[in-house]
Order: structure tokens, then C-alpha cells, then sequence
């Protein structure tokens, strides 16, 4: 994955509550082997008529968003399926970090995975931001992730949370993979005294029998 | 005397290999689901890497999601999920997985074969790369949904970076009525709770109406923790648990079978053990749930009013708006009596054999009512055997409905199976999200007895006013 320090972008802001992974990226699009090019069917439902042309009245179809890279959006964004999906085809289209008041768990790990920033604000703030954003369409904020901030133009800087771990990986670019690598040694020591629970593998009470056709 | 623990922390503590301070836990897996769907990319990884599958015998993998539920011997006919299918087979093949495959009688939803065979035990971790393996929690394991670069690290490793989240106890005390079920319980944790109530949590049910339900029931319970914000749900394993597992294919067997069973009984909550959080429920006051709105919280009493987006708060309004006119509904409306299009009678929540003889139960001997397509689809193959053994098959076809293939199905929408524009579905599935089950389709999330209630009238219709 691509570090992330800091990052200064235009916003678009969707303000509805609890956006679920279906709407980031329907499950129709999860056919796909890949990870590339989920970008243009994100928020497909929305943002397209029945005939494919772009609903001219959803911010994403708006001119003005082209190349926005922080999104906003309401409370619980990302709940719903664990699909990684979703993430993907955020960043596919151009998203670099997303502000909202909460994330759904799975959601969130998955961006971390994957170098999409979840910057999680209180309520005032977010609804500061939104307004300032329905105020002036141009509006900038930057992020800087090693000091986690987030900088609004008035200059006023606001921390958000986000683990050492995570923030580390994210900052250096590292796949979390990587970590769990180096555990190696500690994994077979515990293996060693942790007796099996179950095996996949082994034909036990005519599984195998049942597993052929009749 | 050691604290007193809870069953989540049990689990946790003996699957814990390394705990860092700053860093997240390194925990053991015992169990690694794998579908079509969230695993081509994680191979690909591996692949990638040059890395291989550190524990076969640990993971089993199925097709659910995007197989078709027609006749096996019918090609598939989209390409896509076709190439997506063989993806699958040819990835297990090359890292040697066992998989239940396109032809495989023991192929069915993912989280239906877990317990069916036996795999799913007390006491284990069990991940998936879906966010309903929540539903394995139901026999006292910790289970829980992960993303696709997780699937690639279990993979790899066997071992998943896991911060600890919190508990939350749910106890629901007192008894069922009749005509109410398990999936009622859930809707109303949900609704009252919220879909995002659960983030940070481990959801533990407890108390006597949720002592008293089968296996099957509690299932459908934890499989929905997900719906309210939870990554797993669980309840502790008794003797109905040790009941449904014995002679399981994947069971211990003998003196294997008395030490686990003794080992089991060891991991139930700890008296003056203490939760993070707590609410109560009272199973007796419960009736018949159903959603109303674009997300499982939308939920309220069959016969209740839809809430009206003037008698929310402003921050609830944008929302409750957004959903009603998606849905195509009015605030302060009832619901029952609302036309039905579609009856979905599947889904890894719903699709177990009692599921099926519940509604099976209602219907046999009537129709369902005209104009309405009901749709019944077996969580797995072995389901539908069983079922066709008991002749549920023959009722639901002669009262006009469909019968069909085990799979996702109309749960997901992936494969076809799927609702027209501005259709109505009663579905028994756990999600009514804008879309989720075909584009611009409408869903009313439901128990089985009252998605069977509604296809015999063609309306939303409270399954208490139909039973004799
Ligand atoms: S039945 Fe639905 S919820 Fe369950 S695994 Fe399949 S798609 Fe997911």
C-alpha cells in the first residue's frame, strides 16, 4: 500500500447516516477477481439513472468534485458487510481519507489495510465542516496524519484519533502482513501445546461418502 | 480464586499468541471460512508473495454467493460469476483447501454448513471474509466477519491482528409468545439499540428466553449481531449445544467427545463476572417485528405506525426521510395490510430446516395468494435433502411456491435472484438495505412465520391473526 502523510483536498459531503457498504458498492460489482476499477461504480445506485447516464443530481455527477480526494459523510458510514470492496472502490475513484462522527469496525479496519484514512470527529465539528462545505463549494481541508490533525481554512486545527499501529503502517506504507510474519517463531510455540480443535482435511463419519453424488 | 470472566474473554485469552503493548493482539484462528466472493483477491496475495496456506486443515472453503439457484445441470449462465466460481476451484486446487463445490451435496451458505457439520464448536475462533460468521457465536465460539486483506493474513498465518473490543450483554427474560420468534428478539434488539449501537462490542445474549430457544433459533439471534453494529454475537454453550453437535460428522467422537464436552462446560460467564454495557429485554411483551425503512434498526411491532419523520429528532430526520421515500411508504401509516410482491423464505439467517418447517407449517394444504412470487431456498444442500425427505418440498410447491437450489439467492441479489424495481419483498433475510436485494427493490425484513403468513394473503399480515 501507498503511505499516507498528509493530504490537503477539496471535500464532498454526503450527510446521510449509516451508509452501508451496499450503497458504496453494490454487490452486483463483487464478481470481480481484482480490486481495479471498482472506482466507477462507486455509489452506482445512486449515481446512475437505469440506463446508465449519471443522475445529474447526485454530488458525485457535480463538475466541481472532479478530483476531490476527502469525503464526508454521515454517522456509522461503511456499516453492513465486511466487503473490502468497499474501500477499494473509494480509493479507486480518488478518495484518500474519509470524515465522519463514526465508522462501522470492519469498515474501518479495512481502510486501514488498505491506505484509506478514516478521521473520525464529534458531532460539532462535522457539522462545521458540512456547513462550512454547503457554504463554499471550494472549501480545503488538510490532514496531517503524523500529528494527527486535521486543519480546517479558519486554521484551526482538530485531533482525531487513530492507533499507533495502524498509524505507523499507514504513515510507512507497510502490510500489516508483514507484522504477523515476524510473529512466526511465537505462532508455532503456541501451535505446539494448543491441541487441534478440528481438521477440514480429515474424513470423519462418512463425510466422505456424502461429499460424492449419489 | 482467578477474576471472575466472561465467555468472551475466556475465549480470547486462550487464543491470544502475542499481545504487545500499543499493538493489537495476534489471535489464534481455528477455523477459516472461505466463499467465492471476498477470497480471489487474498489468493492473489498469497500468489503474490509466494507465501502458501499455512494450515489447510484448518479452512474449508464453499460457494454461496453467486451460484445460481436453478437446476445443477443448467450451465451458469452469467460469465462473470462463472470465471468468479472457477477462480475458486482453481485456487483451492493450487493450495490444496477443501472445497464444497459446485456438485458437492454438502455445498450450501457458508455459515449453514459450518454447524451442519459439526465444525463449528464452543469455545473456537472462527473467521470469515463475511460479516454474518457472526452467526457461529451461537454455540458459545467467538466468530466474526473479516475484510479480504484479513482472509490473506489467515491465510498466511493462521493468526489475525485483533484489538479487544468490549462486552455487552443482552438479556432477554421471560418467554416467547406464540406466533413470535427468534428473529423477532433480534429485530427488537436492533430497533431499539440501533444499527451502529454495537460498534466496539462483542454482543453475549442471555437470560431465559434465549435459554430456551434451539440451536437453529440462536443462530438466527447472533447471526444478525452484525446488523446492530457488533462484530459477533454469543451465547454459552449447554446442553442443547452439546445436543446438536453430537454425531456431527466433524464432532469429537468417544473420550474425545467427554473431554470436549468437559472442556465446554468450563467457558459459560463466570458469576459476578462484569460486561462493559448492559440493556434487558422482556420476551413476553415482544410481537411480531418488521423493518419499515433502508436498515435493520428501522424496525418496530408489526402492528405499529411507521414513525413520522416530524416526530424525530432534526438529526434522525434527513434519514428517516431518505428511506421512507425510497421505500415508497408515509410516516404515521400503518404497515400491515401493505401489499406484497415477493416472499423470500432463505438467507444464512432464516433457511435451517425449522425455518422451513415453520413456514412449511402455515402454509401446507393453502396458496400462496395471487400475484405473489414466493421463493424458498435451502441454506444448504443438505437442507434441501432433508427437506425433501420430509416432504416440505411438495407443500410449498403446491401451494404455488418456488423451489429452488440452496445459496445466498435473493438474500445478496448476486445471481439473479433478484427483485424488479419498486417491488415489495417480505424477506427473511437481514438486510433491507436501498437495493440489496435487486435495484430499486423494497425490503420488509421478517420471520419465517410471518413472511409465510403474508404470501398466503398478499399482505403484510401479523401471523398471530392466521394461527389456529
Ligand atoms: S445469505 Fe446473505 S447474509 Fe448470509 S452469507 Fe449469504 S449473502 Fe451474506
Amino acid at each position: 500500500m501507498e503511505p499516507f502523510t498528509t493530504l490537503t483536498s477539496r471535500v464532498v459531503a454526503i450527510e446521510t447516516t449509516d451508509i452501508d457498504t451496499d450503497q458504496i458498492i453494490p454487490a452486483r460489482f463483487l464478481k470481480t477477481t481484482t480490486k481495479i476499477g471498482l472506482g466507477k461504480n462507486l455509489f452506482a445506485d445512486w449515481r446512475y439513472e437505469e440506463d446508465g447516464t449519471p443522475k445529474s443530481d447526485f454530488v458525485l455527477n457535480q463538475p466541481e468534485v472532479q478530483g476531490v480526494q476527502i469525503l464526508i459523510a454521515g454517522d456509522n458510514f461503511g456499516c453492513g458487510s465486511s466487503r473490502e470492496h468497499a474501500p477499494w472502490a473509494l480509493m479507486d475513484y480518488g478518495f484518500q481519507a474519509i470524515v465522519s462522527t463514526s465508522f462501522a469496525d470492519i469498515f474501518r479496519n479495512n481502510s486501514l489495510k488498505n491506505g484509506l484514512l478514516p478521521v473520525i470527529v464529534d458531532e460539532d465539528t462535522h457539522q462545521q465542516i458540512m456547513s462550512l462545505a454547503e457554504e463554499d463549494p471550494n472549501l480545503e481541508l488538510s490532514i496531517d496524519l503524523a500529528s494527527q490533525t486535521l486543519t480546517l481554512p479558519d486554521g484551526r486545527q482538530i485531533e482525531f484519533p487513530i492507533d499507533t499501529f495502524s498509524k505507523t503502517c499507514m504513515l510507512e506504507g507497510l502490510d500489516q502482513l508483514g507484522y504477523l510474519q515476524k510473529q512466526m517463531d511465537q505462532i508455532l510455540k503456541f501451535e505446539e501445546s494448543y491441541g487441534d480443535r478440528v481438521n477440514t482435511l480429515s474424513p470423519s463419519s462418512g463425510d466422505e461418502r456424502r461429499e460424492t453424488r449419489d | 480464586m482467578s477474576k471472575p470472566r466472561t465467555l468472551f474473554e475466556k475465549i480470547w485469552d486462550q487464543h491470544v499468541v502475542v499481545d504487545e503493548p500499543g499493538n493489537p493482539a495476534v489471535l489464534y484462528i481455528d477455523l477459516h471460512l472461505v466463499h467465492e466472493v471476498t477470497s480471489p483477491q487474498a489468493f492473489q496475495g498469497l500468489r503474490d508473495k509466494g507465501l502458501t496456506v499455512r494450515r489447510p486443515d484448518k479452512t474449508l472453503a464453499t460457494m454461496d454467493h453467486s451460484i445460481p439457484t436453478t437446476p445443477l445441470d443448467v450451465p451458469i449462465a452469467d460469465a462473470i460469476a462463472a470465471a468468479q466460481i472457477r477462480k475458486m476451484e482453481q485456487n483451492c486446487r493450487e493450495f490444496g483447501i477443501r472445497l464444497f463445490g459446485m456438485d458437492s451435496p454438502n455445498r450450501g451458505i457458508v455459515h449453514v454448513i459450518g454447524p451442519e457439520h459439526g465444525l463449528t464448536q464452543p469455545g473456537m475462533t472462527i473467521v470469515c471474509g463475511d460479516s454474518h460468521t457472526s452467526t457461529h457465536g451461537a454455540f458459545g465460539a467467538l466468530a466474526f466477519g473479516i475484510g479480504t486483506s484479513e482472509v490473506e493474513h489467515v491465510l498466511a498465518s493462521q493468526t489475525l491482528l485483533q484489538r479487544k473490543p468490549k462486552t455487552f450483554e443482552i438479556r432477554v427474560n421471560g418467554r416467547l409468545r406464540p406466533g413470535v420468534s427468534s428473529k423477532d428478539i433480534i429485530l427488537a434488539v436492533i430497533a431499539k439499540n440501533g444499527v451502529g449501537g454495537g460498534t466496539g462490542y462483542v454482543f453475549e445474549y442471555t437470560g431465559e428466553a434465549i435459554r430456551s430457544l434451539s440451536m437453529e433459533e440462536r443462530m438466527t439471534i447472533c447471526n444478525m449481531s452484525i446488523e446492530g453494529g457488533a462484530r459477533a454475537g454469543m451465547i454459552a454453550p449447554d446442553e442443547t449445544t452439546f445436543a446438536y453437535i453430537k454425531g456431527k460428522p466433524h464432532a469429537p467422537q468417544g473420550q474425545a467427545w467427554e473431554e470436549a464436552v468437559a472442556l465446554w462446560r468450563t467457558l459459560p460467564t463466570d458469576e459476578g463476572a462484569v460486561y462493559d454495557r448492559v440493556m434487558e429485554l422482556d420476551a413476553n411483551e415482544l410481537t411480531p417485528m418488521i423493518t419499515y425503512g433502508t436498515n435493520p434498526g428501522m424496525g418496530m411491532a408489526i402492528n405499529a405506525e411507521i414513525p413520522d419523520p416530524m416526530r424525530v429528532t432534526v438529526s434522525e430526520r434527513p434519514t428517516l426521510e431518505k428511506a421512507l421515500t425510497y421505500m415508497g411508504l408515509e410516516g404515521g401509516k400503518p404497515l400491515l395490510g401493505h401489499k406484497v410482491d415477493v416472499v423470500f423464505l432463505g438467507s444464512c439467517t432464516n433457511s435451517r430446516i425449522s425455518d422451513l418447517r415453520l413456514a412449511a407449517g402455515l402454509i401446507e394444504g393453502k396458496r400462496v395468494a395471487d400475484g405473489v412470487r414466493m421463493m424458498v431456498v435451502p441454506g444448504s444442500q443438505q437442507v434441501k435433502k432433508q427437506a425433501e425427505q420430509e416432504g416440505l418440498d411438495r407443500i410449498f410447491r403446491d401451494a404455488g411456491a418456488d423451489w429452488r437450489e440452496a445459496g445466498c439467492s435473493m438474500c445478496i441479489a448476486m445471481n439473479g435472484d433478484q427483485l424488479s424495481p419498486g417491488e415489495y419483498a417480505i424477506s427473511t433475510s437481514n438486510r433491507n438495505f436501498e437495493g440489496r436485494q435487486g435495484k430499486g427493490g423494497r425490503t420488509f425484513l421478517a420471520s419465517p412465520l410471518t413472511a409465510a403468513a403474508s404470501a398466503l394473503t398478499g399482505r403484510v399480515t401479523d401471523v398471530r391473526t392466521i394461527m389456529e
